[in-house]
Order: structure tokens, then C-alpha cells, then sequence
């Protein structure tokens, strides 16, 4: 008598977990830095996807709409700290800095407050980037 | 361009930034709520007190 093939104990669920496990295990990481948000747009969180994705956009462009600075060179440690927290904004900074996006001087407290902004949005997408790389390994939930 | 008040950008900063903190640091949405309107509460609140405070001394 034959023996019946191993089954899942719950057919579907496993085939369905197993199926988001597969490709490349850093693609949510770099695809939520590059874009905000796309990280978990890729692993099906489509709320929480949208609602980083405005937050950490809304933050950027309200940084640059108060005449916010994008760091463009590291003449020192401050600079060079500015320039790591913009770079977390992905293809925006890259944008950003072809399209000549927040190169005036900083001459108001407003604009200083716009390139922190800058700096924070950058931040906060690579918390999310790692958030999403966090759920695509099962970390969290 | 954008010109808020001072208090504004305050809400502003804690609005995205506890959205961001909410989602990422919870794993279910009824704690992703309250832990964003935690951060949300914290940022203002410690706001208007260092106002204050920077006020006194100022005094």
C-alpha cells in the first residue's frame, strides 16, 4: 500500500508564506530606501506602505518648500552627518540634487527648520527601509 | 514657498515623524495608534515645556 505524499498540516498557508519568502531577501530593504514606502508596497502592506510613504514624502517636500538646504558636500563632521541624513531619502535626494532642489543659502530660521526636514525624512525612510527588510525576514509581523 | 509659525512646523514634525515611528515600532494597528499618538503627544508636550523653560530662564 502506498503511502500518502507529506502534506502541509494547513494546505494554502504554507504554500502562501513560502511563496513571499522567495527572490532576493534585500530587495524590500533597497527598494524602501530608494522609494519610499516601496518596501512594503512589495511585501502587500499597502496601508502602511501609503501612510510612510506620504509622512516621509510630506516631510521632504515641506522641508524643501521652507527653503530647506540638500547637503551637497562634507567640509565637515556636521556636513558630512547632513549629507548621510539626506541620502537616506533615496532617488528623491538624487533628484533633488540634478534639479538644483535646495541649493540657496540657509538665511531664515524657517529654512533652517526646512533642512532639518530634509535631514529627518531621510531618517525616518531609512527606519521604514529597515522595517520593511525586518518584515520580509519574519522578524516582525 | 511655505512659511509656517514656529508651533506649526512643531506639529507638522511630530505628525510624520509619530506616523513613522507608530508603524515601524508596533506590530499591530490598534498599538501602531496608540504608540504614534504617544510619540505624537511626547514631541509637542516636551515642546511647549522647553518653551517655557527657555522662556524663564530668558527672563
Amino acid at each position: 500500500m502506498a503511502t500518502p505524499p507529506n502534506r502541509p498540516a494547513v494546505a494554502g498557508k504554507p504554500a502562501a508564506a513560502k511563496q513571499g519568502q522567495q527572490g532576493f531577501v534585500y530587495l524590500p530593504l533597497i527598494a524602501g530606501w530608494l522609494v519610499p514606502g516601496a518596501g512594503h508596497f512589495l511585501l502587500g502592506k499597502w496601508g502602511r506602505g501609503a501612510l510612510l510613504a506620504v509622512s516621509i514624502l510630506a516631510m521632504f517636500i515641506m522641508g524643501l518648500a521652507m527653503q530647506g538646504k540638500l547637503y551637497t558636500s562634507a567640509q565637515d563632521i556636521l556636513d558630512l552627518l547632513g549629507v548621510a541624513g539626506d541620502l537616506g531619502s533615496g532617488i528623491f535626494y538624487i533628484v533633488g540634487r540634478a534639479a538644483g532642489w535646495g541649493s540657496q543659502p540657509v538665511q531664515t530660521t524657517i529654512a533652517d527648520y526646512g533642512t532639518k526636514f530634509i535631514v529627518v525624512a531621510g531618517l525616518l525612510n531609512v527606519i521604514a527601509a529597515v522595517d520593511a527588510h525586518n518584515l520580509r525576514t519574519g522578524r516582525k509581523s | 514657498m511655505f512659511h509656517p509659525s514656529h508651533f506649526t512646523a512643531v506639529l507638522l514634525f511630530a505628525l510624520c515623524a509619530s506616523t513613522v515611528f507608530g508603524i515601524t515600532m508596533r506590530d499591530t494597528p490598534p498599538k501602531m495608534v496608540r504608540y504614534g499618538a504617544y510619540c505624537f503627544v511626547l514631541f509637542v508636550g516636551s515642546a511647549i515645556l522647553l518653551s517655557w523653560v527657555m522662556f524663564l530662564i530668558a527672563r
